[in-house]
Protein backbone atom coordinates (compact mmCIF):
# COMPACT_ATOMS: atom_id res chain seq x y z
CA UNK A 1 0.00 0.00 0.00
CA UNK A 2 2.93 2.12 1.05
CA UNK A 3 4.60 1.31 -2.06
CA UNK A 4 1.49 2.25 -3.86
CA UNK A 5 1.23 5.66 -2.67
CA UNK A 6 4.77 6.56 -3.24
CA UNK A 7 4.54 5.18 -6.92
CA UNK A 8 1.46 7.49 -7.29
CA UNK A 9 3.57 10.34 -6.52
CA UNK A 10 6.76 9.72 -8.74
CA UNK A 11 4.24 8.73 -11.22
CA UNK A 12 3.42 13.03 -11.91
CA UNK A 13 7.45 13.25 -12.06
CA UNK A 14 7.60 10.41 -14.68
CA UNK A 15 5.28 11.67 -17.07
CA UNK A 16 6.71 14.82 -16.87
CA UNK A 17 9.96 13.23 -17.96
CA UNK A 18 7.94 10.68 -20.41
CA UNK A 19 6.38 14.18 -22.22
CA UNK A 20 9.95 16.02 -22.37
CA UNK A 21 11.62 12.66 -23.59
CA UNK A 22 8.87 11.92 -26.06
CA UNK A 23 8.44 15.37 -27.68
CA UNK A 24 12.78 15.80 -28.06
CA UNK A 25 12.74 12.09 -29.70
CA UNK A 26 9.80 13.18 -32.61
CA UNK A 27 11.64 16.48 -32.74
CA UNK A 28 15.14 14.64 -33.64
CA UNK A 29 14.25 14.62 -37.26
CA UNK A 30 13.21 18.07 -37.72
CA UNK A 31 16.83 19.20 -35.92
CA UNK A 32 18.57 17.20 -37.93
CA UNK A 33 17.11 17.80 -41.23
CA UNK A 34 15.38 21.72 -40.68
CA UNK A 35 18.02 22.29 -37.78
CA UNK A 36 17.09 24.66 -34.85
CA UNK A 37 19.25 27.70 -35.90
CA UNK A 38 17.60 28.00 -39.07
CA UNK A 39 13.85 26.96 -37.27
CA UNK A 40 14.23 29.58 -34.62
CA UNK A 41 15.56 32.41 -37.17
CA UNK A 42 13.74 32.63 -40.52
CA UNK A 43 10.65 33.94 -40.52
CA UNK A 44 9.12 31.55 -43.88
CA UNK A 45 6.22 28.76 -42.95
CA UNK A 46 5.62 26.88 -45.53
CA UNK A 47 5.73 23.50 -44.55
CA UNK A 48 3.90 21.98 -47.37
CA UNK A 49 6.37 23.79 -50.51
CA UNK A 50 8.79 21.25 -51.39
CA UNK A 51 11.18 21.40 -50.07
CA UNK A 52 9.12 22.82 -47.29
CA UNK A 53 10.12 25.71 -45.35
CA UNK A 54 10.25 26.00 -41.25
CA UNK A 55 10.90 29.67 -39.97
CA UNK A 56 8.83 29.05 -36.59
CA UNK A 57 10.04 32.67 -35.91
CA UNK A 58 5.99 34.31 -36.89
CA UNK A 59 4.49 31.48 -34.70
CA UNK A 60 6.84 31.96 -32.42
CA UNK A 61 6.12 36.42 -32.66
CA UNK A 62 2.16 35.12 -32.88
CA UNK A 63 2.25 33.60 -29.76
CA UNK A 64 4.06 36.43 -27.93
CA UNK A 65 1.38 38.87 -29.56
CA UNK A 66 -1.27 37.48 -28.20
CA UNK A 67 -0.13 36.46 -24.88
CA UNK A 68 1.53 40.19 -24.47
CA UNK A 69 -2.23 41.18 -25.04
CA UNK A 70 -3.84 38.98 -23.04
CA UNK A 71 -1.09 39.77 -19.74
CA UNK A 72 -2.84 43.86 -20.17
CA UNK A 73 -6.27 42.46 -20.01
CA UNK A 74 -5.26 39.89 -17.20
CA UNK A 75 -3.04 41.63 -14.87
CA UNK A 76 -4.84 44.93 -14.66
CA UNK A 77 -7.86 42.80 -13.70
CA UNK A 78 -6.74 40.54 -12.31
CA UNK A 79 -5.17 42.22 -9.33
CA UNK A 80 -7.38 44.85 -9.11
CA UNK A 81 -10.32 41.83 -8.33
CA UNK A 82 -8.14 40.27 -5.99
CA UNK A 83 -7.65 43.52 -4.51
CA UNK A 84 -10.99 43.98 -3.93
CA UNK A 85 -11.68 40.66 -2.73
CA UNK A 86 -8.98 40.74 -0.12
CA UNK A 87 -9.02 43.98 1.01
CA UNK A 88 -12.36 45.68 0.16
CA UNK A 89 -15.23 43.11 0.35
CA UNK A 90 -17.40 41.63 3.53
CA UNK A 91 -17.41 38.56 3.60
CA UNK A 92 -20.48 36.97 2.19
CA UNK A 93 -19.56 39.12 -0.99
CA UNK A 94 -16.10 37.66 -0.78
CA UNK A 95 -17.50 34.11 -0.88
CA UNK A 96 -19.85 35.09 -3.77
CA UNK A 97 -16.97 36.63 -5.56
CA UNK A 98 -14.69 33.32 -4.90
CA UNK A 99 -17.39 31.07 -6.63
CA UNK A 100 -18.31 33.21 -9.64
CA UNK A 101 -14.24 32.88 -10.26
CA UNK A 102 -13.87 29.37 -9.94
CA UNK A 103 -17.30 28.93 -12.62
CA UNK A 104 -15.42 31.34 -14.92
CA UNK A 105 -12.46 29.11 -14.78
CA UNK A 106 -14.81 26.34 -15.12
CA UNK A 107 -15.94 27.64 -18.89
CA UNK A 108 -14.56 25.19 -21.54
CA UNK A 109 -12.25 27.40 -23.18
CA UNK A 110 -14.09 27.02 -26.85
CA UNK A 111 -17.32 28.61 -25.17
CA UNK A 112 -15.29 31.83 -24.75
CA UNK A 113 -13.90 31.23 -28.48
CA UNK A 114 -17.48 30.98 -29.39
CA UNK A 115 -18.20 33.85 -27.78
CA UNK A 116 -15.31 35.76 -28.88
CA UNK A 117 -16.83 34.75 -32.78
CA UNK A 118 -19.71 36.33 -31.88
CA UNK A 119 -19.12 39.78 -29.99
CA UNK A 120 -15.28 40.69 -30.48
CA UNK A 121 -14.59 40.41 -34.14
CA UNK A 122 -17.05 42.38 -35.07
CA UNK A 123 -16.36 44.87 -32.75
CA UNK A 124 -12.72 45.00 -33.45
CA UNK A 125 -13.43 44.89 -37.14
CA UNK A 126 -15.71 48.39 -36.91
CA UNK A 127 -13.76 49.83 -33.75
CA UNK A 128 -10.44 49.50 -35.84
CA UNK A 129 -11.98 49.89 -39.65
CA UNK A 130 -9.93 46.55 -40.42
CA UNK A 131 -11.17 44.50 -43.14
CA UNK A 132 -10.78 41.35 -40.73
CA UNK A 133 -11.26 41.49 -37.17
CA UNK A 134 -9.56 38.05 -36.21
CA UNK A 135 -6.30 39.66 -35.12
CA UNK A 136 -4.01 39.07 -32.38
CA UNK A 137 -5.90 41.66 -30.17
CA UNK A 138 -9.07 39.71 -30.61
CA UNK A 139 -7.35 36.58 -29.41
CA UNK A 140 -5.26 38.04 -26.73
CA UNK A 141 -8.36 39.98 -24.82
CA UNK A 142 -9.99 37.06 -24.82
CA UNK A 143 -7.67 34.60 -23.42
CA UNK A 144 -6.73 37.57 -21.17
CA UNK A 145 -10.18 37.04 -20.31
CA UNK A 146 -9.54 33.48 -19.75
CA UNK A 147 -6.57 34.02 -17.00
CA UNK A 148 -8.36 36.72 -15.33
CA UNK A 149 -9.20 33.79 -12.72
CA UNK A 150 -5.84 32.43 -12.14
CA UNK A 151 -4.34 35.49 -11.61
CA UNK A 152 -7.25 36.57 -9.05
CA UNK A 153 -6.85 33.42 -7.20
CA UNK A 154 -3.41 33.53 -6.89
CA UNK A 155 -2.72 37.04 -6.33
CA UNK A 156 -5.42 37.07 -3.36
CA UNK A 157 -3.68 34.24 -2.02
CA UNK A 158 -0.36 36.50 -1.78
CA UNK A 159 -2.17 39.12 -0.36
CA UNK A 160 -4.12 36.99 2.09
CA UNK A 161 -0.78 36.05 3.28
CA UNK A 162 0.42 39.21 4.31
CA UNK A 163 -0.14 39.37 7.94
CA UNK A 164 -2.74 41.46 9.61
CA UNK A 165 -0.74 42.55 12.36
CA UNK A 166 1.24 44.84 8.71
CA UNK A 167 -2.56 46.34 8.16
CA UNK A 168 -2.85 47.18 11.67
CA UNK A 169 -0.15 48.78 12.09
CA UNK A 170 -0.38 50.91 9.04
CA UNK A 171 -3.85 52.03 10.06
CA UNK A 172 -2.37 52.58 13.55
CA UNK A 173 0.07 55.39 11.84
CA UNK A 174 -3.27 57.28 10.66
CA UNK A 175 -3.39 55.05 7.35
CA UNK A 176 -6.79 54.88 5.34
CA UNK A 177 -7.34 51.76 4.08
CA UNK A 178 -6.51 52.61 0.21
CA UNK A 179 -2.99 53.74 1.82
CA UNK A 180 -2.45 51.04 3.74
CA UNK A 181 -3.22 49.07 1.05
CA UNK A 182 -0.95 50.62 -2.09
CA UNK A 183 1.84 51.48 0.46
CA UNK A 184 2.19 48.07 2.35
CA UNK A 185 0.00 45.08 1.43
CA UNK A 186 0.51 45.43 -2.35
CA UNK A 187 4.18 45.48 -2.09
CA UNK A 188 4.20 42.81 0.63
CA UNK A 189 2.62 40.62 -1.91
CA UNK A 190 4.45 41.73 -4.74
CA UNK A 191 6.13 38.67 -5.22
CA UNK A 192 3.01 36.63 -5.19
CA UNK A 193 1.22 38.95 -7.66
CA UNK A 194 4.24 38.79 -10.03
CA UNK A 195 3.74 34.92 -10.01
CA UNK A 196 -0.06 35.34 -10.37
CA UNK A 197 0.96 37.33 -13.51
CA UNK A 198 3.45 34.66 -14.60
CA UNK A 199 0.86 31.81 -14.14
CA UNK A 200 -1.62 33.87 -15.73
CA UNK A 201 0.52 34.13 -18.87
CA UNK A 202 1.62 30.38 -18.71
CA UNK A 203 -2.05 29.49 -18.75
CA UNK A 204 -2.61 31.97 -21.90
CA UNK A 205 0.09 30.66 -23.98
CA UNK A 206 -0.63 27.29 -23.56
CA UNK A 207 -4.50 27.99 -24.77
CA UNK A 208 -5.38 26.30 -27.79
CA UNK A 209 -8.87 26.52 -28.90
CA UNK A 210 -9.75 29.91 -28.22
CA UNK A 211 -6.69 31.72 -30.17
CA UNK A 212 -7.65 29.22 -33.34
CA UNK A 213 -10.99 30.61 -33.50
CA UNK A 214 -10.28 34.20 -33.21
CA UNK A 215 -6.68 35.19 -34.25
CA UNK A 216 -7.25 34.42 -38.27
CA UNK A 217 -4.17 32.00 -38.47
CA UNK A 218 -2.26 33.61 -41.17
CA UNK A 219 1.65 32.54 -40.79
CA UNK A 220 3.36 35.68 -41.57
CA UNK A 221 5.01 37.85 -39.18
CA UNK A 222 2.76 40.14 -38.03
CA UNK A 223 3.14 43.97 -38.05
CA UNK A 224 1.37 44.83 -35.33
CA UNK A 225 -1.46 43.20 -32.72
CA UNK A 226 -3.97 44.22 -35.59
CA UNK A 227 -2.63 41.60 -37.92
CA UNK A 228 -3.86 38.25 -38.20
CA UNK A 229 -1.55 35.92 -36.18
CA UNK A 230 -0.74 32.25 -36.36
CA UNK A 231 0.11 30.67 -32.65
CA UNK A 232 2.17 27.65 -31.38
CA UNK A 233 -0.53 25.85 -30.52
CA UNK A 234 -2.88 26.85 -33.18
CA UNK A 235 -0.59 25.48 -35.71
CA UNK A 236 0.17 22.16 -33.62
CA UNK A 237 -3.84 22.00 -33.84
CA UNK A 238 -4.49 22.79 -36.91
CA UNK A 239 -1.29 20.93 -39.05
CA UNK A 240 -1.25 17.78 -37.52
CA UNK A 241 -4.18 16.14 -38.37
CA UNK A 242 -2.81 16.49 -42.48
CA UNK A 243 0.50 15.26 -41.94
CA UNK A 244 2.66 12.32 -42.88
CA UNK A 245 3.07 10.55 -39.38
CA UNK A 246 6.98 10.48 -39.02
CA UNK A 247 7.32 12.76 -41.71
CA UNK A 248 9.94 16.32 -41.67
CA UNK A 249 6.52 18.45 -41.56
CA UNK A 250 5.35 15.81 -38.59
CA UNK A 251 8.59 16.34 -36.16
CA UNK A 252 9.04 19.94 -36.93
CA UNK A 253 5.70 20.02 -35.40
CA UNK A 254 6.74 18.42 -32.55
CA UNK A 255 9.64 20.81 -32.29
CA UNK A 256 7.04 23.70 -32.02
CA UNK A 257 5.54 21.54 -29.37
CA UNK A 258 8.93 21.67 -27.36
CA UNK A 259 9.66 24.88 -27.71
CA UNK A 260 6.28 26.14 -26.30
CA UNK A 261 6.59 22.67 -23.38
CA UNK A 262 10.34 24.85 -22.86
CA UNK A 263 8.89 28.14 -22.51
CA UNK A 264 6.05 27.06 -20.16
CA UNK A 265 8.19 25.08 -18.07
CA UNK A 266 10.32 28.21 -17.90
CA UNK A 267 7.34 30.93 -16.51
CA UNK A 268 6.10 27.97 -14.22
CA UNK A 269 9.50 27.61 -12.57
CA UNK A 270 10.30 31.00 -12.23
CA UNK A 271 6.88 31.94 -10.70
CA UNK A 272 7.32 28.78 -7.94
CA UNK A 273 10.69 29.99 -7.05
CA UNK A 274 9.03 33.50 -6.56
CA UNK A 275 6.22 32.00 -4.51
CA UNK A 276 8.61 29.62 -2.35
CA UNK A 277 10.44 32.84 -1.72
CA UNK A 278 7.52 34.66 -0.67
CA UNK A 279 6.23 31.80 1.39
CA UNK A 280 9.65 31.75 3.34
CA UNK A 281 9.63 35.59 3.86
CA UNK A 282 6.28 35.44 6.00
CA UNK A 283 7.28 32.39 8.07
CA UNK A 284 9.85 33.76 10.51
CA UNK B 1 18.03 63.49 24.77
CA UNK B 2 15.90 64.72 21.52
CA UNK B 3 12.32 64.17 21.62
CA UNK B 4 9.43 64.30 18.81
CA UNK B 5 7.55 66.88 20.71
CA UNK B 6 10.70 69.15 21.14
CA UNK B 7 11.31 68.66 17.20
CA UNK B 8 7.61 69.68 16.00
CA UNK B 9 8.45 73.24 17.91
CA UNK B 10 11.78 74.32 15.85
CA UNK B 11 10.75 71.02 12.88
CA UNK B 12 9.48 73.40 10.90
CA UNK B 13 6.17 71.46 9.53
CA UNK B 14 3.28 72.44 11.57
CA UNK B 15 0.88 69.55 11.78
CA UNK B 16 -2.80 69.64 11.77
CA UNK B 17 -2.82 67.39 14.90
CA UNK B 18 0.10 69.44 17.27
CA UNK B 19 -1.70 72.31 16.23
CA UNK B 20 -5.17 71.05 17.22
CA UNK B 21 -4.02 69.22 20.71
CA UNK B 22 -1.99 72.87 21.99
CA UNK B 23 -5.33 74.71 21.02
CA UNK B 24 -7.28 72.07 23.63
CA UNK B 25 -3.97 72.04 26.22
CA UNK B 26 -4.69 75.42 26.54
CA UNK B 27 -8.32 74.36 27.57
CA UNK B 28 -7.51 71.74 29.38
CA UNK B 29 -4.77 73.01 31.38
CA UNK B 30 -1.56 72.99 29.30
CA UNK B 31 -0.78 68.80 30.10
CA UNK B 32 -1.30 67.36 26.34
CA UNK B 33 -2.64 63.52 26.08
CA UNK B 34 -4.54 62.84 28.46
CA UNK B 35 -7.91 60.65 28.27
CA UNK B 36 -10.95 60.81 30.47
CA UNK B 37 -13.39 57.77 30.22
CA UNK B 38 -17.13 57.86 30.99
CA UNK B 39 -19.45 54.97 31.79
CA UNK B 40 -17.16 53.01 28.36
CA UNK B 41 -18.43 49.58 27.27
CA UNK B 42 -18.00 47.33 24.43
CA UNK B 43 -19.98 44.63 22.73
CA UNK B 44 -19.35 42.46 19.65
CA UNK B 45 -22.18 41.92 17.57
CA UNK B 46 -24.17 40.96 20.94
CA UNK B 47 -21.70 40.06 23.22
CA UNK B 48 -21.04 42.59 25.85
CA UNK B 49 -17.48 42.26 26.63
CA UNK B 50 -16.83 45.76 28.92
CA UNK B 51 -19.47 47.66 30.56
CA UNK B 52 -19.09 50.58 33.03
CA UNK B 53 -15.26 51.79 32.56
CA UNK B 54 -14.97 55.34 34.03
CA UNK B 55 -11.50 56.53 34.30
CA UNK B 56 -8.86 59.35 33.75
CA UNK B 57 -5.16 58.65 32.36
CA UNK B 58 -3.20 61.21 32.52
CA UNK B 59 -0.69 63.08 30.32
CA UNK B 60 2.82 62.50 30.72
CA UNK B 61 2.52 58.94 33.03
CA UNK B 62 2.39 55.48 32.33
CA UNK B 63 -0.66 54.16 32.95
CA UNK B 64 -0.86 50.27 32.97
CA UNK B 65 -4.07 48.05 32.16
CA UNK B 66 -3.76 44.96 34.03
CA UNK B 67 -5.88 41.78 34.49
CA UNK B 68 -6.22 38.44 33.36
CA UNK B 69 -6.68 36.58 30.06
CA UNK B 70 -10.02 37.51 28.48
CA UNK B 71 -10.50 40.85 30.51
CA UNK B 72 -10.68 43.48 27.80
CA UNK B 73 -7.65 44.94 28.68
CA UNK B 74 -6.79 44.80 25.03
CA UNK B 75 -10.12 45.82 23.77
CA UNK B 76 -10.10 49.02 26.15
CA UNK B 77 -6.88 49.84 24.47
CA UNK B 78 -8.20 49.94 21.25
CA UNK B 79 -11.08 52.10 22.36
CA UNK B 80 -8.04 54.58 22.67
CA UNK B 81 -7.28 54.94 19.21
CA UNK B 82 -10.30 53.34 17.59
CA UNK B 83 -8.90 50.20 16.33
CA UNK B 84 -12.15 48.89 16.79
CA UNK B 85 -13.66 50.33 14.46
CA UNK B 86 -10.99 48.23 11.96
CA UNK B 87 -13.01 44.96 13.37
CA UNK B 88 -16.17 45.65 12.53
CA UNK B 89 -18.95 44.83 14.27
CA UNK B 90 -18.07 46.23 17.27
CA UNK B 91 -19.74 48.82 19.40
CA UNK B 92 -18.57 50.70 22.23
CA UNK B 93 -20.89 53.33 23.93
CA UNK B 94 -20.29 55.75 26.55
CA UNK B 95 -17.65 58.77 26.14
CA UNK B 96 -13.77 58.89 25.85
CA UNK B 97 -12.71 62.51 25.15
CA UNK B 98 -8.59 63.25 24.27
CA UNK B 99 -7.72 66.66 26.33
CA UNK B 100 -10.77 67.36 26.52
CA UNK B 101 -11.96 66.57 22.83
CA UNK B 102 -14.93 64.08 22.26
CA UNK B 103 -12.97 61.16 19.82
CA UNK B 104 -16.03 59.01 19.42
CA UNK B 105 -18.20 61.56 17.57
CA UNK B 106 -18.44 61.89 13.90
CA UNK B 107 -16.47 64.91 13.96
CA UNK B 108 -13.47 63.00 14.87
CA UNK B 109 -11.66 61.69 11.83
CA UNK B 110 -10.11 58.34 13.19
CA UNK B 111 -7.36 58.86 10.87
CA UNK B 112 -6.53 62.19 12.11
CA UNK B 113 -6.91 60.23 15.72
CA UNK B 114 -4.18 57.89 15.39
CA UNK B 115 -1.44 60.44 14.15
CA UNK B 116 -2.39 61.49 17.89
CA UNK B 117 -2.64 58.45 19.24
CA UNK B 118 -0.09 55.71 18.32
CA UNK B 119 0.23 52.25 19.31
CA UNK B 120 2.84 49.55 19.43
CA UNK B 121 1.45 45.62 19.09
CA UNK B 122 2.00 42.63 20.95
CA UNK B 123 4.19 41.28 17.90
CA UNK B 124 6.93 43.41 16.14
CA UNK B 125 5.38 44.55 12.63
CA UNK B 126 8.00 46.15 11.09
CA UNK B 127 6.45 46.74 7.10
CA UNK B 128 8.72 45.04 4.58
CA UNK B 129 10.66 48.04 3.51
CA UNK B 130 13.82 49.53 5.00
CA UNK B 131 14.76 50.78 8.91
CA UNK B 132 14.78 54.25 7.42
CA UNK B 133 11.15 53.85 5.22
CA UNK B 134 9.49 52.12 8.26
CA UNK B 135 10.22 55.30 10.59
CA UNK B 136 9.62 58.03 8.02
CA UNK B 137 5.92 56.13 7.25
CA UNK B 138 3.68 58.13 9.28
CA UNK B 139 5.59 61.55 8.72
CA UNK B 140 5.02 60.57 4.50
CA UNK B 141 1.44 59.67 5.33
CA UNK B 142 1.05 63.38 7.07
CA UNK B 143 2.54 65.00 3.93
CA UNK B 144 6.19 65.67 5.27
CA UNK B 145 8.12 64.91 1.89
CA UNK B 146 11.43 67.08 2.03
CA UNK B 147 14.60 64.58 2.85
CA UNK B 148 16.38 66.53 5.67
CA UNK B 149 13.35 66.78 7.40
CA UNK B 150 12.28 63.08 7.59
CA UNK B 151 16.61 62.17 8.26
CA UNK B 152 16.12 64.40 11.28
CA UNK B 153 12.96 62.81 12.48
CA UNK B 154 14.12 59.33 11.85
CA UNK B 155 16.99 60.29 13.85
CA UNK B 156 15.33 61.41 17.04
CA UNK B 157 12.58 59.31 17.10
CA UNK B 158 15.40 55.96 16.46
CA UNK B 159 17.28 57.99 19.64
CA UNK B 160 14.16 58.06 21.56
CA UNK B 161 13.75 54.61 21.28
CA UNK B 162 16.98 54.07 22.03
CA UNK B 163 18.02 51.97 18.61
CA UNK B 164 19.78 54.74 17.09
CA UNK B 165 23.10 53.87 18.00
CA UNK B 166 22.84 50.07 16.62
CA UNK B 167 21.36 50.70 13.01
CA UNK B 168 22.84 54.61 12.60
CA UNK B 169 25.14 53.04 9.58
CA UNK B 170 22.96 50.41 8.28
CA UNK B 171 19.31 52.64 7.71
CA UNK B 172 19.06 51.65 4.78
CA UNK B 173 18.94 48.07 5.89
CA UNK B 174 15.67 45.89 5.47
CA UNK B 175 14.14 46.46 8.78
CA UNK B 176 13.34 41.91 8.50
CA UNK B 177 16.90 41.82 9.22
CA UNK B 178 16.71 43.48 13.10
CA UNK B 179 16.58 41.00 16.11
CA UNK B 180 12.94 40.62 17.18
CA UNK B 181 13.90 43.51 20.18
CA UNK B 182 15.21 45.60 17.66
CA UNK B 183 11.93 45.13 15.14
CA UNK B 184 9.85 46.33 18.65
CA UNK B 185 12.26 49.19 19.33
CA UNK B 186 11.60 49.86 15.51
CA UNK B 187 8.24 49.54 16.11
CA UNK B 188 8.38 52.63 18.88
CA UNK B 189 10.19 55.03 16.78
CA UNK B 190 7.99 54.34 14.23
CA UNK B 191 4.91 55.19 16.42
CA UNK B 192 6.71 58.25 17.91
CA UNK B 193 8.17 59.40 14.47
CA UNK B 194 4.03 61.09 13.80
CA UNK B 195 4.30 62.69 16.81
CA UNK B 196 1.81 61.90 18.88
CA UNK B 197 0.71 63.02 22.07
CA UNK B 198 -0.23 59.57 23.52
CA UNK B 199 1.34 55.86 22.44
CA UNK B 200 -0.94 53.20 23.39
CA UNK B 201 1.13 49.20 23.75
CA UNK B 202 -0.42 46.37 23.53
CA UNK B 203 2.22 43.55 25.94
CA UNK B 204 4.91 45.33 23.56
CA UNK B 205 7.54 43.21 25.32
CA UNK B 206 5.60 39.39 25.42
CA UNK B 207 7.23 37.86 22.72
CA UNK B 208 10.96 38.90 23.48
CA UNK B 209 13.71 37.82 25.64
CA UNK B 210 14.53 39.48 29.56
CA UNK B 211 17.61 42.02 27.79
CA UNK B 212 15.02 42.94 25.15
CA UNK B 213 12.62 43.25 27.16
CA UNK B 214 14.76 45.48 29.54
CA UNK B 215 15.68 47.94 27.12
CA UNK B 216 11.64 48.45 26.10
CA UNK B 217 11.11 49.13 29.32
CA UNK B 218 13.53 51.94 29.68
CA UNK B 219 12.64 53.14 26.57
CA UNK B 220 9.47 53.62 28.46
CA UNK B 221 10.57 55.17 31.00
CA UNK B 222 12.11 57.86 28.81
CA UNK B 223 9.80 58.44 26.73
CA UNK B 224 7.22 59.47 29.72
CA UNK B 225 8.54 62.86 29.75
CA UNK B 226 6.90 63.60 26.81
CA UNK B 227 4.17 61.42 25.33
CA UNK B 228 1.63 59.96 27.69
CA UNK B 229 1.57 56.16 27.78
CA UNK B 230 -0.69 53.50 28.13
CA UNK B 231 0.29 49.59 28.57
CA UNK B 232 -1.71 46.87 28.47
CA UNK B 233 0.42 43.87 30.30
CA UNK B 234 0.22 40.15 32.09
CA UNK B 235 3.87 41.01 33.98
CA UNK B 236 2.93 42.17 37.64
CA UNK B 237 6.39 43.27 37.56
CA UNK B 238 6.65 44.93 34.70
CA UNK B 239 3.60 47.04 35.73
CA UNK B 240 5.03 47.59 39.29
CA UNK B 241 8.34 48.44 37.80
CA UNK B 242 7.55 51.00 34.91
CA UNK B 243 4.29 52.32 35.70
CA UNK B 244 3.08 55.37 37.32
CA UNK B 245 -0.86 54.66 37.32
CA UNK B 246 -2.49 51.10 37.74
CA UNK B 247 -5.94 49.78 36.53
CA UNK B 248 -6.75 46.46 37.15
CA UNK B 249 -9.74 45.28 35.24
CA UNK B 250 -11.53 41.43 35.91
CA UNK B 251 -14.12 39.88 34.20
CA UNK B 252 -15.75 37.28 36.70
CA UNK B 253 -17.78 35.02 34.19
CA UNK B 254 -18.50 34.83 30.25
CA UNK B 255 -22.08 35.87 30.83
CA UNK B 256 -20.82 38.78 32.44
CA UNK B 257 -18.69 41.54 31.00
CA UNK B 258 -15.62 42.99 32.12
CA UNK B 259 -15.55 46.36 34.31
CA UNK B 260 -12.53 48.31 35.63
CA UNK B 261 -11.84 46.71 39.46
CA UNK B 262 -9.87 49.64 40.69
CA UNK B 263 -7.49 52.24 39.32
CA UNK B 264 -5.31 54.61 41.39
CA UNK B 265 -0.83 55.13 42.09
CA UNK B 266 0.60 52.17 40.98
CA UNK B 267 2.52 52.11 44.39
CA UNK B 268 -0.85 52.11 46.62
CA UNK B 269 -2.67 49.84 44.33
CA UNK B 270 0.64 47.15 44.55
CA UNK B 271 0.96 47.55 48.27
CA UNK B 272 -2.35 48.84 49.98
CA UNK B 273 -5.05 47.95 47.41
CA UNK B 274 -8.63 49.09 48.44
CA UNK B 275 -10.48 45.85 46.72
CA UNK B 276 -9.78 41.85 47.75
CA UNK B 277 -10.12 40.99 44.13
CA UNK B 278 -6.97 43.61 42.90
CA UNK B 279 -5.24 41.69 46.14
CA UNK B 280 -5.73 38.08 44.73
CA UNK B 281 -4.66 38.74 42.25
CA UNK B 282 -1.79 40.90 42.08
CA UNK B 283 -0.41 38.52 44.86
CA UNK B 284 -0.67 35.80 42.56
CA UNK B 285 -4.02 33.83 43.36
CA UNK B 286 -5.67 33.77 40.36
CA UNK B 287 -5.11 34.99 37.00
Amino acid sequence: MRGLIYACGWLAIIILGAIAAFLIHNSVRAIQEAGIGTMLSTTAWYPTSSPGKFGLLPLIVGSLYVTGVALLVSVPVGVGAAVFISEFSGRRVKDVMKTIIEFMAAVPSVVYGLIGVAVLIPLVKDIFALDSGMTALTGGVVLGIMSIPTVITISEDALHAVPADLRRGSAALGNTRWQTTYKVTLPAAGSGIFAASMLGLGRAIGETMAVLMLTGNAAVMPASVLESVRTMTGTIAAEMGEVVQGGLHYSVLFAVGLVLFIITFAINLAADLVLERQRKRWRR
Amino acid sequence: MVIPMQLSADGGAVITAVRDAEYTAEVTGGAIGSFSLTDVSVAYGRDRVIEGVTMDVPAHAVTALIGPSGCGKSTLLRCLNRMNDELGNVHVGGRITLDGQDIMGKAMDPVELRMRVGQVFQRPNPFPMSIFDNVAYGPRTQGIRSRTELSDLVEATLRSSALWDEVKNSLKKHAFELSGGQQQRLCIARALATRPEVILMDEPASALDPISTQQIEDTIAALKSSVTIVIVTHNMQQAARISDKTAFMLRESLEAPAFLVEMGDTKRMFTNPEDTRTESYITGRFG
